[in-house]
């Protein structure tokens, strides 16, 4: 048994299941039910842990579509565990803290029901080993995301918030298909394992950069990268667990998997460095500065995230020119930024995680967020003030806490960086050790605004819904857990370093763990007064003066007023696509029926038609065809006289009988031709379809005589004409013409093969039984598209429960 | 006007268990003869359909108190869950397996996994034929 493909579907099974223990288990919270299963996830992979970190990797396939080498392969090494082990160990603290966080009136069996179909896509995404798999992962995360993001669809900002996340990650993740595609196209396979095996063979084509280009604008956008941050902060709109868990821990760091994932494939690249640590480093810049500036308290974490997320993401883009120089002594050093980057992913989890978790808390206890508002709450919230002074710390980089080591590891690397002299580094690399101060300067101010504003100075009851209290306790177990988490990763850095990074870092350096390189790193807290240390004093004494100071250099955001922002830009464009086809929609959709039967037709006999004509099928071998008997000579003229007669019909009632001669024609004519089975099908169908007729021409009114226009009913016989002549040309030259090997011998011995006699069912069944389950859900969407459109209508009417 | 149809309400409650049995003889006919999910299917939905049609909406959904979306929700379940029971054995999605069992009274017998996938699709065939009738005659 494939055990841990397994394990990226328990969390999908748990989402069916959960809807039902929610529905009839009643004096049970439904969370506790859920929490089990990241609970025994983080179990299970916490005990393949020494089987990774002794340098092994599990495979395991499980088969799909084996015939286009679509398989469900799992492949967990380090990177991919280091991932895992966050999904399932902040989703099980997420779920606890949820617990008491969400009211027994939400609607919590769907809440649970889309977590648990997250940490299932998100599982699958760091997991999989094929691209196509991967994007099918990485896109249920987008929409698992977008269904959290709207959990409270009655408000407008929430909707809003999820339809902006959706779209421009959903854009993203078509783009890196389309990439995924390419690649898969030069290297001839699915499997990100052997395009990496043979990178050598394909980086000279010329599809390799817009591959690349496209794979990184997905990243990009899921891990909200300038210029597509603008979602992450709208996705605040989430309940807090959500923003704690999708939006910081978890799903925002699919982009920067993605990143670390491709970085031996186009790792080598001067694009790939100068994109990846550029956009990172304007990031962490952009976030940092623009979270200083927010009063609501998420949308500074939010902020505080993206610019996170840049820092991580530039790492990687640093940490790849080991790639491009290949191995030697000089170039492992730069591998030192990739290192630092996943041991900085993993304290970011914890250290944000834990501040998401204050914010909801705060916000729960005293009913808002805006910081203009608090202050004061260090007395009356001690606990809650001492996880979040924790969390705030590690985020400004400063010891005793994780945050110190990772940013201390950064500066290095920026500096190490700063000394290269390729891809133009001699001339530009200064600057990207001075943007990563000035970013980390800022990062500072926001983390200390943080804390201040939240917790420090005038307690201000009249401002305030409720007053501050200290929340139940189970609410602070989790984030004191991620706080204990942060001071233990400080002391203890290593034991993360050894067991998760280091393995990683094979995973993503493979021609460097091919030659023996030594890619781990001792993490040291002290290590003299070297610059990076001098940088972080640096940061401390400018951070404290600036936030002193904010009052009168604040004046500088009015330099980005929102009326030229991206999201402004966002928002004109969406209108503009909006309005624009809404205009060419109403050119052409005229909600006449037989208009859209002219297009249809039009389309038919240009299309069928054309495609006849251009392949020169026109080869008519009626002599080869057998003669036609009397009998049906008679069926096909009764059929001939019915079609023609409908035309002249009086009332729909004839017109419906009429119909059904030509039906049940065909149905004789099925039999006469020896196919039973679809002379069954076609009589049922005739006898269902009359009383759907008959039940709607209920509500019709009665058959009015048309009175068109001369020249439309002209183009009208002449469109019908065309179609019949067509038609008729086809049936003909079917015939005449073999294009292709028939198919048909492959089915002939149905009874062998599966078991039955009757091929046409065994075909529907078993051969093609593919084409068959679709068309079942085809039938089934189309069933509730006429429920809806006919019973939800009236609904609504009366039941207007969203705002505007 | 009120039109008398004692005659159809009688033989309807007769021949609405004949076109049963044919339902589900055609529905296990299929496999080697004609019939199967599909036919099956729609026979059963217009044996139903006969129902509606000559006693009221109401008394039928009274007797027969079926949310017919759920039937087709839960046949696309069963089909597309067969497909994913194939992967749970190691093949391919899909793959339907079948084999001969020796099952007192009816010996011989050959049991398969394409049964329970056709009877996803009869289900959603009933589930949709009713689902869309029902609604277009309730329609005010």
């Amino acid at each position: 048994m494939s055990t841990i493909v397994l394990a990226i579907f328990i969390p999908f099974f748990a989402a069916a299941i959960i809807p039902f223990l929610y529905k009839y288990v009643k004096n049970i919270h439904v969370g506790w039910f859920a929490i089990l299963v990241p609970t025994a996830l983080f179990l299970y992979l916490a005990s393949l842990i020494p089987t990774i970190s002794s340098g092994d990797v599990i495979v395991q396939t499980m088969n799909w579509i084996p015939s286009y080498g679509i398989n469900l392969t799992a492949y967990l090494d380090g990177l991919s565990l280091t991932l895992a082990l966050l999904i399932s160990g902040v989703g099980a603290l997420v779920i606890l803290y949820s617990i008491y966080y969400l009211s027994s009136r939400e609607a919590l069996g769907s809440f649970y029901t889309y977590l648990m179909l997250f940490m299932g896509a998100m599982l699958g995404v760091v997991m999989a080993d094929n691209m196509l798999v991967l994007y099918v992962f990485w896109e249920l995360t987008s929409i698992s995301s977008f269904l959290l993001i709207a959990f409270w669809y009655q408000r407008k900002r929430s909707r809003e918030g999820a339809k902006k996340s959706l779209i421009i990650t959903v854009s993203g993740g078509i783009s890196m298909l389309v990439g995924f595609i390419m690649v898969g196209s030069m290297a001839n396979t699915w499997s990100i394992r052997e395009v990496i095996a043979d990178v050598g063979t394909i980086n000279e084509h010329v599809l390799f950069i817009p591959a690349m280009l496209l794979v990184l604008l997905g990243a990009f956008t899921k891990s909200a990268q300038f210029p597509f941050h603008i979602w992450l902060p709208d996705a605040m709109e989430a309940p807090t667990p959500v923003s704690a868990y999708l939006h910081s821990a978890t799903m925002v760091k699919a982009g920067i998997y993605l990143v670390a994932r491709f970085t031996p494939v186009f790792g080598g690249e001067a694009v790939w460095f100068w994109a990846v640590t550029g956009v990172g480093i304007f990031t962490l810049f952009w976030g940092s500065f623009n979270a200083v500036r927010q009063t609501d308290l998420k949308a500074l974490l939010a902020y505080s995230t993206i610019s996170q997320l840049g820092m991580i993401m530039s790492m990687f883009g640093m940490g790849s020119a080991a790639l491009y120089l290949g191995y030697s002594t000089e170039s492992v050093i730069y591998t030192g930024s990739t290192f630092a980057a996943l041991f900085h992913l993993v304290n970011h989890s914890t250290f944000k995680g834990a501040l998401f978790m204050i914010v909801g808390i705060v916000d729960h206890s005293v009913g808002t967020r805006d910081i203009r508002r608090l202050g004061g709450l260090i007395t009356l919230m001690p606990v809650t003030f001492t996880v979040a002074t924790i969390g705030s710390m590690s985020m400004a980089g400063l010891p005793p806490f994780n945050g110190f080591l990772s940013k201390e590891m950064f500066f290095i690397s920026t500096l190490d960086i700063s000394e290269a002299s390729f891809f133009g580094l001699g001339s530009w690399g200064i600057l990207i050790p001075v943007i990563a101060w000035v970013a980390s300067v800022f990062t500072f101010v926001y983390s200390t605004v943080f804390v201040v504003k939240t917790f420090l100075g005038p307690y201000k009851e009249e401002k305030l819904e409720h007053p501050a209290h200290e929340p139940k306790p189970g609410m602070l177990v989790s984030p004191i857990i991620l706080g204990l988490l942060v001071i233990a990763f400080f002391f203890v850095p290593n034991m993360v370093g050894k067991h998760l990074i280091t393995p990683a870092m094979g995973g993503i350096f493979p021609t460097f763990a091919a030659e023996g390189a030594d890619l781990g790193q001792h993490i040291h807290a002290w290590h003299g007064f070297t610059p990076e240390l001098v940088m972080t004093i640096g940061v401390i004494l400018f951070g404290v003066l600036l936030f002193l100071t904010r009052k009168y250099w604040a004046g500088v955001y009015s330099l980005f007023p929102e009326k030229r922002s991206i999201n402004t830009f966002y928002g004109f464009m969406l209108n503009q696509i909006e309005e624009k086809s809404t205009l060419i929609t109403n050119k052409y959709m005229t909600r006449y029926l037989r208009d859209y039967m002219v297009y249809i037709f039009t389309f038919f006999i240009l299309g069928i038609g054309g495609t006849f004509i251009f392949t020169g099928a026109y080869k008519f071998t009626l002599p080869e065809n057998a003669s036609i008997s009397n009998f049906e000579w008679l069926i096909v003229l009764a059929m001939m006289a019915a079609g023609i007669t409908v035309l002249f019909a009086k009332s729909r009632l004839t017109a419906i009988v009429l119909n059904s001669i030509l039906g049940f024609g065909i149905a004789i004519l099925f039999v006469l031709f020896r196919a039973p089975d679809l002379a069954l099908t076609q009589m049922i169908i005739e006898a269902v379809t009359t009383v759907l007729f008959l039940v709607a021409y209920y509500f019709l009114p009665e058959l009015d005589k048309e009175d068109t226009r001369k020249k439309t009913k002209n183009i009208n016989l002449f469109i019908s004409i065309g179609v019949g002549v067509v038609f008729t040309a086809v049936a003909l030259g079917v015939q005449g013409n073999r294009a292709f090997e028939t198919i048909s011998s492959f089915y002939e011995n149905s009874y062998e093969l599966a078991g039955g006699n009757n091929m046409v069912n065994a075909i529907l069944g078993d051969f093609r039984a593919f084409d068959t389950m679709l068309e079942v859900i085809v039938l089934l969407i189309a069933g509730i598209g006429v429920y809806t459109f006919i019973r939800v209508r009236t609904k609504k009417e009366s039941d207007q429960i969203e705002d505007k | 006007m009120k039109i008398n149809n004692v005659i159809l309400r009688t033989v309807t409650k007769l021949v609405f268990f004949i076109i049963l049995t044919l339902a589900v003889y055609l529905f296990f006919a299929g496999h080697n003869s004609p019939g199967g999910g599909f036919s099956g299917g729609l026979v059963l939905a217009s044996a139903l359909v006969l129902l509606f049609i000559v006693f009221d909406i109401e008394t039928i959904q009274k007797g027969l108190p079926i949310d017919f979306k759920l039937v087709a929700a839960f046949g696309a379940l069963l089909s597309v869950g067969t497909g994913f029971g194939a992967l749970v054995f190691g093949e391919n999605f899909l793959t339907q397996a079948f084999d001969y069992f020796n099952i007192p009274f009816f010996g011989k017998t050959e049991l398969t996994t394409v049964t329970i996938f056709e009877g996803g699709v009869a289900l959603v065939v009933v589930g949709v034929v009713v689902t869309i009738l029902l609604s277009i005659s309730e329609d005010e």
